[in-house]
């Protein structure tokens, strides 16, 4: 017997990943939430059938969007996760004994309480004294804050769906009152190589870059998603992600990661060519 | 016979029938179930050109319902609590014609407020019957007509003792309800038939807690929007009639200016919502009126706008207030609600209903999701924080009293020569001006142009209304009648 999950990248592409087990089957009131195990990717979870993270390369994506924030700003005491359910931000974040605060606005609880009882290795730290646990809408819990965090990150499903209020103007205005002088906005930004992907990613960076004076974008190689290059949205208020970075006082905290470093950090700024097109010419979409 | 009910669809039904007997047709449309035109099949969907007939004799004729129709029609009235209803497919806008020139011909009287629809203006035009008009109240602080007060209609009766019909607007386009029951009772006492424009109620009939519909009132005729928040598709219509009123007089009018090719895409929509309504009506409105409470709760948390709602009811010009509308009030920010109307199409991809100098206005519906209306309240909370101004250069004034001069047919069908509308003062119009939407003419056929009005046009121009009426398309120029009146 074969049993083989299959996401579609795009009408014409299929990604296909063997399932030794499914372990999980639930509708929550927002979507469909389902967890696998597989020998090649370890244990996956997906929802509306979309894979969100694997064991085996979780470790890119969730290094990526806590350390370059973190590393450009290590003062950061509040910080707003928006999404986040399987927990793989948050435990990168309880690594810094600096933070304070930790405030998730997660939309699906069941999503949380799938990722406990079956994902330990990213749902580790939602006890962590710092967390708090907010179970609404994105958009309706940042509306009523106003200067309030150093960092909000933004890890969101894709435009459709439950996470589309996410990748609005009014969302990343709404950001931007949340935060203070020296906020920083990080965001899963989508993937600039197939079509609706890229319409997705222009319509977000022209939207973040309508009100923060700095915004950068950054990349990563993630296997399991569409095409395998990622983006990311770096905006501040104040600080530059490359100019700003104090590697020595980053290296300096000993925090052991897999994917990230300090010189990776002002090489993931550098982008592909036919990327800096697509960003530059936002105007069109 | 057998007996029909509300589960049943007798006009869809009758269309599915058809489908699988895969008829060969020789007979028009001429896209032949959309074989001769699949750029439009491509676009609409075989399902729907399919299904894209002409009358015959297994799916009835709307303009002499004998079978199917008939059937799907007496549902329909059941449903609505009405004694007849006929479905209707020129838009709402041909129920409410219909009912005045079912009650009045030439030179009958007819009551009326108003803040009426363009179309019950120009259905007087049609029928020449003559307007009495009965001022709505106006909330000052609002900039927004209200409804007939109870001693406002007595009077109009006192002094019309011949007028045959009044016309209630059940409610008005903000959510405003007279005391139709009380209209009623005093026009019946005189003889006087009511008409109601039901165009933005069709939920009064189906949910809970909610303004008490024409048919409970015992209003003669109601023109009830379907497609507005009943679900059907943009076009379909009702027209609802009391026990008074003789349906094939009825249908006779209907006929004077109703296709004889009506579209059973329209027709077969109101019979499926017709019954999901009647079948689940009761928790379709209970979400709507809980998102929408909730959203107003939410809107008025941000400050600066006003989203009002049942605080208004003052037991006159205010009998009721419909809470599954969403009128937001933004003048105190400083903006026109038709600038925040523009401001979160352009800016934010959300389409509200309409904007007029001082409100917004949201539809709330069956279709709605919880994130859309996240997505509305914060977006107007972006436009406080980036757009807020001084309020004072925002005009303060929606309704007002209009000078008639001469009845609506008399005005239109007279004499008359174009002028720019600036050099227009004091002349009579032989035609409308309004915002599009709501449709309640700012300036009606026979009435007088005054300053006040200029300067109201002027100000709508200036913030971005969107302008019609006129012959002329740029609003520049306007009708006026000459010579003597």
């Amino acid at each position: 017997m074969e049993l083989w999950f299959t996401e579609k990248h795009t009408e014409n592409v299929h990604f296909s990943i063997r399932v030794e087990k499914q372990l999980c089957s639930v509708q929550s009131e927002f979507q469909r939430i389902d967890v696998f195990d597989s020998t090649e990717f370890g244990r996956f979870l997906t929802l509306d059938g979309l894979v969100m993270i694997t064991e085996k390369d979780e470790f890119i994506y969730h290094d990526m969007i806590v350390h370059i924030p973190m590393a450009t700003n290590p003062k950061i005491k509040n910080v707003l996760v928006i999404g986040a359910g399987d927990g793989g931000t948050i435990r990168e974040l309880t690594r810094y004994q600096s933070i304070e605060q930790i405030d998730v606005a997660e939309i699906d609880e069941m999503v949380v309480t799938v990722c406990r009882e079956h994902l330990p290795k990213t749902a580790s730290r939602f006890s962590d004294p710092r967390v708090v646990l907010h179970f609404e809408d994105g958009l309706r819990y940042v509306r009523s804050k106003t200067e309030q965090y150093d960092l909000i990150i933004v890890d969101s499903t894709d435009p459709f769906g439950p996470g589309e209020g996410l990748f609005t103007k009014e969302f990343y205005g709404n950001c931007f009152k949340a935060l203070r002088d020296d906020g920083i906005l990080v965001n899963q930004h989508e993937s600039p190589y197939y079509k609706d992907d890229v319409m997705s990613m222009k319509r977000a960076h022209q939207r973040i870059q309508s009100f923060f004076p700095n915004c950068r974008v950054y990349q990563a190689h993630i296997p399991t998603y569409p095409s395998g290059h990622w983006l990311f949205g770096f905006a501040s208020k104040k600080y530059d992600p490359i100019k700003d970075l104090d590697a020595d006082l980053w290296n300096s905290l000993g925090i052991k990661t897999k994917y990230y470093n300090t010189e990776l950090h002002k090489g993931c700024f550098a982008l592909p060519t036919y990327v800096n097109e697509l960003l530059e010419n936002t105007d069109d979409e | 016979m057998k007996t029909l009910m509300q589960e049943n669809a007798p006009l869809y039904e009758a269309l599915i029938k058809y489908k699988t007997k895969r008829v060969v047709p020789f007979d028009v449309p001429g896209h032949k179930q959309g074989r001769g035109n699949p750029e439009l099949t491509e676009f609409l969907g075989k399902s729907c050109l399919n299904v894209d007939v002409n009358s015959m004799k297994p799916l009835d004729n709307l303009c002499h319902p004998v079978s199917v129709i008939r059937e799907a029609e007496e549902l329909a009235a059941d449903a609505f609590n009405a004694q007849n209803a006929f479905f209707m497919v020129n838009g709402t806008s041909s129920s409410v014609q219909a009912m005045i020139m079912s009650a009045c011909k030439q030179g009958d009287k007819i009551i009326m407020p108003r803040n009426v629809h363009r179309s019950a203006i120009n259905a007087l035009i049609i029928s020449g019957a003559i307007p009495v008009y009965v001022n709505p109240g106006l909330n000052k602080e609002l900039g927004i007509p209200l409804g007939m007060s109870i001693d406002d209609v007595k009077q109009a009766i006192l002094q019309n003792p011949d007028a045959k019909a009044i016309l209630v607007n059940n409610p008005t386009y903000y959510g405003i309800c007279s005391n139709i029951k009380e209209i009623v009772r005093i026009a019946h006492e005189a003889g006087i038939m009511v008409l109601t424009d039901e165009a933005h109620g069709t939920h009064f009939y189906f949910g809970e807690n909610l303004p008490l519909s024409a048919m409970q009132a015992g209003a003669d005729m109601s023109a009830v929007s379907m497609h507005k928040t009943g679900g059907s598709l943009t076009q379909s219509s009702l027209l609802l009639l009391g026990k008074n009123v003789n349906p094939d007089y009825v249908r006779q009018i209907i006929n004077l200016t109703q296709t004889t090719s009506a579209s059973y895409l329209l027709m077969s929509s109101l019979d499926i919502s017709r019954r999901n309504l009647a079948l689940n009506g009761k928790e379709i409105f209970e979400k709507v009126t809980r998102f929408a409470e909730y959203t107003r709760r939410e809107i008025n948390k941000i400050g600066g706008f006003y989203a009002f709602s049942k605080e208004l009811i003052n037991t006159d010009t205010v009998f009721d207030f419909d809470v599954t509308k969403l009128s937001v009030h933004t003048r105190e920010i400083g903006l026109a609600g038709i600038e925040v109307y523009d401001i979160l199409r352009d800016d934010y991809g959300i389409q509200i209903e309409f904007g007029d100098i001082g409100n917004i206005l949201a539809i709330i519906s069956v279709g709605d999701r919880s994130l859309d209306l996240e997505r509305l309240i914060s977006s107007l909370s972006e436009i406080k924080r980036l757009y807020a101004q001084d309020p004072s250069g925002i005009f303060d004034h929606e309704y007002i009293t209009p000078e008639i001069v001469s009845s609506p047919q008399k005005a239109f069908y007279s004499n008359k020569k174009s002028v720019p509308i600036n050099s227009a003062k004091d002349a009579v119009s032989t035609e409308f001006v309004m915002c599009y939407p709501p449709g309640i003419p700012i300036l009606a056929p026979g009435e007088r142009i005054t300053e006040e009005i200029l300067t109201y046009i002027a100000f709508a121009k200036e913030k971005g209304c969107s302008l019609t009426g006129t012959e002329d398309l740029k609003i520049e120029k306007i009708n006026i009648i000459d010579g003597n009146v």
